[in-house]
């Protein structure tokens, strides 16, 4: 069984080619390996920040050291050392508005992404981020006038009228002190996007940011802080990936998302790291009365991820919605959730995630629901889903619950299932191969969540899912 | 044998620990109607599933001759793009695959069907009318939520489209209200009258026969074939049920 595992992973892996491409490191500024003082301040005097940020980072640095892991908490982190994990690695470029002003070897990997043509088809703005530095920004222009402020954290805090505003957030949400990674972040943090959408203005179409770890060995620890005032709406789209090495690459990002009176936020994500790839972020939104929050997640990627978004239902009649897939196929191992807390009143919350495991893949999904005191008429409803592909993949459904007031209404629902040797025979017999019939269930499974996705996201889900199961069946 | 359409040879399957078809032998020629009818239990579902290639069943012995080639080890898509069709009893769900892509991908499996995604639409629209169906079915995933009578409307859909040599309709009656047969009785007349096919009808009661030229009938009781006869030996069995053929199989175990 296991040398057929092998065998299988293999071929899945020729088969990524269209994520599994580098480009020489040379001529770039890579800071030593592992975790000192000296780095952080370095990190800081290149970026030429204000006292407190420094302050802020070695603070978080004497923090990590500090604080020890929480025992036993899900799959083994123990391939990753820090002392081998090049916390800053900078393109020798500087941030470009204009494509063709991005150097050759960083174009050519983000176009094989897709993501200049994305922009030119569908989107408000894109950032995208090579290793530590954002290399490209741009907005469109109408929608700069309506006062939207798309940019990376360093540059807003270089300007007079931002600076305050991201001192004010910043941190806010995620406190250093969160978790040990959440402190490693604070120390070492680089790119990432700081958006402002004034009261009232909707932002008709997506903003996007796509963050690529070209650089082997190293981490990506990018920041990012939305504010979206009351009664604005934004969509913003995130996209991970990066090459395979064998070396352990590490991801440990923040987003901070705050979600004012009457707003409505989307923030969805297509993650694709390579299997190599230790996924330790942190992202967390709080949400402002008749606000609302909707998460939309697809993770393939990652060798370990520790991924578990929380929204804060602060003000009345809040809402968030969570959809979200994960797939796990060998060698990976993904512990991911969602946690929801309701503060007000009356305010709702919709979890619905499916799970996909495959060639010894293990997926855990954690959801906590936390209702609070105050929250009368509360009412959060929990789904999830699991699909099996195999006898040797696992799958792992933990549902907390903390309820303290008598009128909320919380349910959760979990399903573990198999694909049916029935299915599979219909399709088969209406003319499709074992491979495609398994594809199209599995493609099925996950419509849910690629419904959510605009188009273009929706079809490279749909790839992904491909990719998986044609390594699958080998 | 190989100017037949289907020839079952001598055929013996059933499941790891349990023997259910003995030494079946049947052969049906291009555009005929055969009728295989029995009691409940006598392997007649499950020597359609055998023809089609059903991996839960082992062929222990015999073989499958189908359009001139052997087909007794071959996987159930190969059989399907050949021009076997099973009609199922129950159709699966398939939850999240839209019915219409779902059929843009089966038709586009076999390139005697090429068409423009024009064509194709234009072709679904017709079929879908010819059955009674809405039209905002075809936005909905596979089988899922639909009724019984629903359901086989869209296996009929799905015989239209694809046009098979041979089309095996299991059961395709059983639980239908008067007017889904009618429209499931009007699908099978388009697909012997458009695409001149075969078909074999799997069923136990005599209904859906009433408006169809049957040319042969086969009885099936424990798992053998016990009578084959013409079209009227339906009449024969509305009369006087199975019992005359449940005692004959049971005489023939004795000898």
């Amino acid at each position: 069984m296991s040398e057929r595992t092998q065998k299988r992973s293999q071929v899945a892996d020729v088969d990524r080619s269209l994520y599994d491409f580098t480009y020489s490191e040379e001529g770039y500024e890579r800071y030593d390996d592992g975790l000192t003082p000296e780095i952080v301040r370095a990190i800081s005097a290149k970026k030429d920040e204000p006292e407190w940020m420094l302050n802020m980072r070695l603070a978080a640095l004497d923090t990590y050291h500090a604080k020890e892991m929480a025992p036993n908490w899900g799959p083994s982190i123990a391939g990753l050392d820090m002392d081998h994990i090049s916390t800053y690695v900078s393109p020798r470029t500087n941030q470009a508005k204009n494509w063709d002003d991005v150097p050759d070897d960083i174009k050519n990997t983000f176009e094989r992404l897709g993501i200049p043509e994305a922009e030119r088809e569908s989107l408000a703005g894109v950032g995208a981020q090579y290793d530590s530095e954002i290399v490209y920004h741009n907005m469109r222009e109408d929608v700069a006038k309506s006062g939207v402020v798309y940019t990376t954290i360093e540059d807003a805090l270089h300007d007079p009228e931002w600076e305050p505003v991201v001192r004010q957030y910043f941190g806010k949400l995620i406190p250093p002190a969160d978790h040990k990674f959440a402190a490693l972040h604070y120390a070492v943090w680089s790119g990432g996007s700081f958006v402002y959408v004034p009261a009232g203005v909707t932002v008709d179409y997506p903003l996007q940011s796509y963050f690529r770890l070209n650089a082997e060995g190293a981490g990506q620890f990018e920041h990012t802080l939305i504010i979206v005032e009351e009664g604005a709406d934004l969509h913003f789209i995130e996209g991970c990936s990066a090459p395979k090495y064998y070396e352990a690459n590490l991801h440990a990002g923040a987003v901070e998302l705050f979600v004012k009176d009457g707003a409505r936020l989307r923030y969805s994500t297509i993650e694709n790291w390579s299997k190599n790839m230790y996924n330790l972020n942190t992202k967390r939104a709080r949400v402002g009365a008749d606000a609302k929050m909707e998460w939309v997640s697809g993770s393939f990627g990652s060798h370990v991820s520790y991924l578990y978004p929380t929204t804060i239902l602060q003000g009345d009649r809040g809402q968030c919605e969570f959809t979200g897939i994960t797939f796990a196929g060998a060698t990976q191992d993904l512990d991911t959730g969602c946690k929801v807390i309701l503060n007000g009143a009356d305010t709702t919350a919709s979890v619905d995630t499916k799970s996909i495991s495959k060639d010894g893949g293990c997926n855990t999904f954690r959801s906590s629901v936390v209702v609070g005191r105050k929250a009368a008429n509360a009412r959060a409803t929990v789904s999830c889903q699991s699909l099996m592909l195999d006898d040797i993949s696992r799958s792992d459904t933990i549902p907390a619950m903390d309820v303290r007031n008598a009128t909320a209404n919380v349910g959760h629902e979990a399903t573990i299932g198999r694909i049916s040797d029935d299915t599979i025979l219909y399709l088969m017999s209406r003319g499709c191969s074992e491979a495609e019939a398994r594809t199209m269930v599995v493609g099925g499974f996950a419509n849910p969540v690629s419904k959510e996705l605009p188009l273009e996201y929706a079809v490279e889900m749909n790839n992904l899912i491909k990719l998986e199961m044609e390594g699958a069946i080998g | 044998m190989s100017h037949k359409l289907l020839s079952v040879q001598g055929i013996c399957a059933g499941t790891e620990d349990k023997p259910i078809l003995h030494d079946v032998s049947m052969e049906l020629d291009s555009k005929e109607t055969h009728v295989l009818m029995g009691p409940n239990g006598a392997g007649k579902s499950t020597l359609g599933r055998v023809i089609m290639g059903d991996p839960t069943y082992d062929v222990t012995s015999g073989g499958i001759v189908f359009d001139g080639e052997d087909i007794t080890d071959q996987a159930a898509d190969k059989r399907s793009l050949a021009g076997i069709f099973l009609s199922y009893q129950a159709p699966v769900e398939v939850p999240g695959v839209p019915l219409y892509s779902y059929l843009r991908t089966i038709t586009q499996k076999r390139p005697e069907l090429k068409m423009t995604a024009r064509k194709f639409r234009n072709r679904v629209g017709e079929i879908a009318e010819q059955l009674d169906m809405d039209s905002s079915f075809l936005t909905r995933e596979l089988n899922v939520g639909f009724s019984g009578g629903e359901k086989k409307k869209i296996e009929m859909l799905q015989l239209l489209l694809l046009r098979p040599k041979l089309a095996i309709l299991d059961e395709t009656d059983s639980g239908l209200d008067v007017d889904a047969l009618s429209v499931v009785s009007r699908g099978i007349e388009a697909y012997r009258s458009e695409c001149d096919g075969a078909l074999l009808i799997i069923t136990h009661n005599t209904r859906i026969l009433e408006r169809l030229t049957v040319d042969r009938t086969h009885v099936m009781v424990q798992g053998r074939l016990v009578a084959e006869g013409p079209g009227s030996l339906i009449d024969d069995i509305d009369a006087h049920g199975f019992v005359q053929f449940e005692r004959a199989s049971e005489d023939g175990g004795a000898a």
